[in-house]
C-alpha cells in the first residue's frame, strides 16, 4: 500500500484512494454499511451451502452435505417423470395399427421421433444415420425394397430380420454359381453382361445375348423372375432398375455372380419392444421410399 | 457547489476514512406545488396503468385469451391488444429495447432524470410508501422526533408502527398480485388465489414481490439510486451542457443571507443572493442532499426543492424559480448579463428522436404487415438426395407452417423448380395429386415431411432453386420460401 495520507482531491476535497488513471484519481468513498453487511451474510450463505450441499472433495468421493442432493439424482427423477409421460404415449402407439399411425399427425410424430432415435442408436451403424445406406446395406431412402415396402413388410423384415437365425426370418440368397462350380468362367461373363444389358447398360464388345438370355433362364429365373423383374418373397432384387446394392459395373456383378451374396439384417424382436418396432417400421417408410 | 480545497489547508494526517457508513435516514418534509402535482398525477397513472391493466379485456375469438396483455409462457405467446407476437418474433422486444433505451437518452439530453424523478417504479413505489409514513407517522419534523425518542415506547406508538407496515406490506402484496396476473388470465387466476387452488409458482412470486417491494420502497429507497442503479453513471456521461438539470442558479442565490439582513441591504443598495438559508430544499428530499451544492449523483431530479423554494420566493415576495430547470451555460450567460439561452432542438436531440422514429416506424410497419401465414423449409441433410428405381431423383424437406390466425386454415402447397416435379406429403392422401392439401389448426405450426420428385430427364442441372409456395385456399394468402433440388 502507498502512504497516501496526504492524499486529498483538491476539487472535492476528498482522500482518495491512492490509485490514478491518466491524471484521473479515485475517490475513497466508503461503502454503505448494508453493502459490508450483505457481502459478510453472502459468506455466512457460503458455508451454510458448504454444509447442507455437496461441497468438499475426499480422497474418493466427496462431502454429500445435509440436503444429499445431487445432480445424477434428478436427472433420475427427470428421466422417470419423461418415461412416464412417454410411456402413456407409446401405449396408444402400440394399439393402433401401422396404418392407423401414418394417418394421425400425433401419433405420426411421435412414431417419426421415436423412431428417429431408435433408429440412430440401433440401426445407422449399417444404414447411416439418414438410412442413406452403402454397398450391401440397402438405402432406406429409395423406393426398392429387397423384401417389399409396404409398412406391414417393412415391420416384418425388423422383427425377424433377414438370414438372422431367427425362426421368421427372410430366407433366401444370391448363390455362388462360380465358386460352387455351377456356371464357368466365361458364362459367368456373359450372365453379368446379360444382367447389365436387362437396365439399359451397354454391354462388352463380343457379348452373345442370345447365350446370356439362356444361361439366365436355366440358373436366375427361379429367384429373380422372368425378366429379372425380382421377387420380394425370396429376397431377389429387381435386376432392370437403377438401383444396385452392391454394384453395376461388370467386375462387381463378377464379382456377385461367383461368390453369391448373403448380407445379414439382424431380427430386433425381443431386442426392441413392439410399440418401438412399430415406431421404427413408421419411420422407415416415411423416410420417402414406403409403398 | 463544491469549492476547490488547497490541500494545504487540510490536517496532513487525514486518515483513509471509515470502511464504511450507515445509511442517514431521510425525513421528507411533504409539500404542495407544481411538480408534487406532476409526481402525484404520475404516480396514480403508473400505479393505475400497472393495477388495473391485467383486467382489462381484448376480444380476440373463440379459444383465445381474452385479456389484453397476456404473457402466455405455457403457449409461448405474448399478447398486447391487437398484438400478438410468437417467440421466434423476439425481435419486436430488441425493438421495444432500443426505442426504450433511446428514449431514456432523449429525457436526458432534454430534461435531465425525468425517468429518475417521476416514472422509475423506484421512485413511485417509495414515494407512495413515504405518503403511508406521513399519514401515519407525521410531517418530517413529528417523524424526526419519535425516531429519536429514548421514552419507552407507549401502545400509541406501537399501533403506528404495525399499522404503516401493514399497510406496506399489503402495497407490497398487491404489487406482487398485480405481477402474476401478466401471467396468466386475471379473472380466473384472482379467484384461485384467495380459494388457495391457485398454482404454488404464483404464491412464491408474490411472495417475492411483495418482500422486493417492501424493502426496496420501505427500506432501501434513496439507495437503491445511489449504489444500485448503473443509470445515475451512465446519465452523468451521457449529458451536455445544454441539458437543462434541476439546478440551483447560485447567480442569483449567493450570497445567502438571512431574510431581515437580505432586507437591510438591500436597503442600502448592495448586492445580496435571493438564497435565505431556510433548508426547505434539503428538508423536502427524498434523497436527503443540498442541491445547492451542485448536480450530483445522489439528485433524481424529482423537483421537489423547486416547490419548496417557489413557496419560500413567494412568502418573501422574490421572483421563483430560484432553483429550475437550468444549466451552468445559462448562469454563466447571466452572470456576464446576457439572457439565457434555451436548445431543446440539437444535433444530440434530433438525433435521438430520429432513432425513435425510424425503429418505431419499422416496428409499426412489420406489425402492420405481418404475415398471418408463413412457411419454413428445410433440406434434408443425409442422404441430400435419392435415385429412385426408375433413375428419377427425389429430395426430402421438413416444411413448418405457421398459422398465426385464429381461425383454422386449409393451406395446399406447390413446389416450382425441377421440371415435371411431383410432391408429396407423408401421411396425406391428397384429394388434389401433386398439390397437397393440410389442414393447419389456428395459433399453431404444422411440421411436415415432404418429397419433391423429378425425372432426370430435363433436369441435368446438380442443384436446382425450388420454390415452395404456401396457399390459404379460403382467403386466397399466400407465403413461400425457396430451397434447392439436388442431384445425387
Amino acid at each position: 500500500m502507498t502512504d497516501h495520507h496526504s492524499d486529498i482531491d483538491p476539487v472535492s476535497g476528498r482522500s482518495t484512494t491512492g490509485h490514478e488513471w491518466d491524471g484521473i484519481k479515485e475517490l475513497n468513498t466508503p461503502l454503505p454499511r448494508w453493502w459490508v453487511i450483505t457481502f459478510y451474510l453472502t459468506i455466512v450463505w457460503a458455508i451454510g451451502y458448504w454444509i447442507v450441499y455437496p461441497a468438499w472433495p475426499l480422497i474418493s468421493s466427496n462431502t454429500t452435505g445435509l440436503f444429499g442432493y445431487s445432480t445424477r439424482a434428478d436427472v433420475a427423477v427427470e428421466l422417470a417423470n419423461l418415461e412416464k409421460i412417454r410411456g402413456a404415449k407409446m401405449v396408444a402407439l402400440g394399439a393402433a395399427s401401422l396404418a392407423d399411425i401414418e394417418k394421425d399427425p400425433a401419433l405420426l410424430a411421435l412414431a417419426r421421433a421415436k423412431g428417429k432415435t431408435v433408429f440412430g442408436d440401433n440401426c445407422a451403424p449399417c444404414h447411416g444415420s439418414g438410412g442413406a445406406g452403402a454397398k450391401g446395406y440397402p438405402n432406406l431412402n429409395d423406393d426398392d425394397w429387397l423384401w417389399g415396402g409396404s409398412l406391414d413388410q417393412i415391420m416384418q423384415t425388423i422383427q425377424f430380420g433377414a438370414r438372422s437365425g431367427h425362426a421368421k426370418t427372410h430366407e433366401g440368397q444370391m448363390l455362388a454359381f462360380g465358386k460352387d462350380g455351377v456356371l464357368k468362367p466365361d458364362e459367368i461373363v456373359t450372365a453379368a453382361n446379360y444382367v447389365r444389358a436387362l437396365s439399359g447398360l451397354p454391354t462388352r464388345k463380343g457379348y452373345d445375348a442370345a447365350k446370356g438370355e439362356k444361361i439366365f433362364a436355366e440358373n436366375c429365373v427361379a429367384c429373380h423372375g422372368d425378366g429379372g423383374k425380382g421377387n420380394p418373397e425370396m429376397g431377389a432384387p429387381n435386376l432392370t432398375d437403377k438401383i444396385w446394392l452392391y454394384g453395376s459395373d461388370e467386375a462387381t456383378l463378377i464379382e456377385t455372380i461367383s461368390q453369391g451374396r448373403a448380407g445379414v439384417m439382424p431380427a430386433w424382436e425381443g431386442r426392441l419392444d413392439p410399440a418401438t418396432i412399430k415406431a421404427m417400421a413408421v419411420y422407415v417408410h416415411s423416410l420417402g421410399g414406403g409403398k | 457547489m463544491n469549492r476547490p480545497v488547497n490541500p494545504k489547508d487540510l490536517p496532513l494526517d487525514d486518515d483513509n476514512g471509515p470502511l464504511y457508513v450507515a445509511q442517514k435516514k431521510v425525513y421528507p418534509q411533504s409539500i404542495s406545488g407544481t411538480f408534487r402535482r406532476i409526481k402525484w398525477g404520475l404516480m396514480a397513472f403508473c400505479l393505475g396503468v400497472y393495477y388495473f391493466l391485467p383486467f382489462v379485456r381484448w376480444n380476440r375469438g373463440l379459444g383465445a385469451p381474452s385479456q389484453a396483455v397476456l404473457i402466455d409462457l405455457p403457449n409461448s405467446r405474448f399478447y398486447f391488444f391487437f398484438i400478438e407476437l410468437w417467440p421466434q418474433e423476439v425481435y419486436y422486444f430488441t425493438g421495444l429495447l432500443i426505442v426504450a433505451a433511446v428514449a431514456l437518452f432523449l429525457m436526458n439530453s432534454v430534461g435531465g432524470r425525468i425517468w429518475c424523478g417521476y416514472l422509475c417504479p423506484q421512485t413511485v413505489w417509495t414515494d407512495l410508501f413515504y405518503a403511508v409514513e406521513r399519514l401515519i407517522e407525521g410531517d418530517r419534523r413529528e417523524r424526526m422526533k419519535k425516531d429519536k425518542s429514548s421514552d419507552p415506547m407507549k401502545l400509541e406508538r406501537i399501533s403506528e408502527i404495525v399499522l404503516k407496515h401493514s399497510i406496506w406490506l399489503l402495497i407490497g402484496w398487491w404489487t406482487g398480485g398485480a405481477w402474476v396476473l401478466y401471467f396468466n388470465d386475471a379473472p380466473t387466476l384472482v379467484k384461485e388465489l384467495v380459494t388457495f387452488q391457485a398454482p404454488m409458482i404464483a404464491y412464491i412470486w408474490i411472495g417475492i414481490l411483495t418482500a422486493t417491494t417492501y424493502v426496496l420502497a420501505g427500506f432501501m429507497r434513496e439507495q437503491v439510486c445511489t449504489y444500485m442503479c448503473p443509470w445515475p453513471r451512465i446519465q452523468a456521461a451521457l449529458t451536455d451542457e445544454w441539458a437543462l438539470n434541476v439546478t440551483y442558479r447560485y447567480d442569483r442565490g449567493e450570497k445567502r443571507t438571512s431574510v431581515k439582513k437580505a432586507a437591510e441591504l438591500r436597503a442600502l443598495g448592495e448586492q445580496v443572493g435571493d438564497c435565505v438559508d431556510c433548508y426547505q430544499c434539503v428538508a423536502v428530499c427524498p434523497t436527503g442532499i443540498d442541491i445547492r451544492n451542485g448536480p450530483q449523483l445522489e439528485c433524481i431530479q424529482c423537483g421537489l426543492c423547486i416547490d419548496a423554494c417557489d413557496n419560500v420566493m413567494t412568502k418573501i415576495g422574490r421572483p421563483k424559480r430560484l432553483i429550475g430547470y437550468d444549466n451552468d451555460v445559462n448562469i454563466q450567460r447571466r452572470q456576464e448579463g446576457k439572457a439565457p439561452v434555451y436548445r431543446i432542438v440539437r444535433a444530440r436531440t434530433v438525433a435521438y428522436s430520429a432513432i425513435i422514429a425510424a425503429v418505431g416506424g419499422i416496428m409499426f410497419y412489420t406489425l402492420a404487415t405481418r404475415s398471418l401465414l408463413d412457411v419454413n423449409v428445410l433440406h434434408d441433410r443425409n442422404p441430400v438426395a435419392v435415385r429412385l428405381s426408375d433413375g428419377s431423383i427425389r429430395n426430402a424437406y421438413t416444411v413448418r407452417l405457421l398459422n398465426k390466425s385464429g381461425y383454422d386454415r386449409v393451406i395446399a402447397i406447390d413446389a416450382n423448380g425441377p421440371v415435371n416435379a411431383t410432391i408429396h406429403v407423408i401421411g396425406i392422401d391428397s384429394v388434389t395429386p401433386d398439390r397437397p392439401m393440410i389442414v393447419v389448426p389456428r395459433d399453431s405450426t404444422s411440421e411436415l415431411r415432404l418429397l419433391v420428385t423429378a425425372p432426370a430427364e430435363g433436369n441435368p442441372e446438380k442443384s436446382i432453386p425450388v420454390r415452395f409456395h404456401v396457399t390459404d385456399i379460403g382467403l386466397g394468402e399466400v407465403a413461400s420460401a425457396t430451397d434447392n433440388f439436388v442431384a445425387p
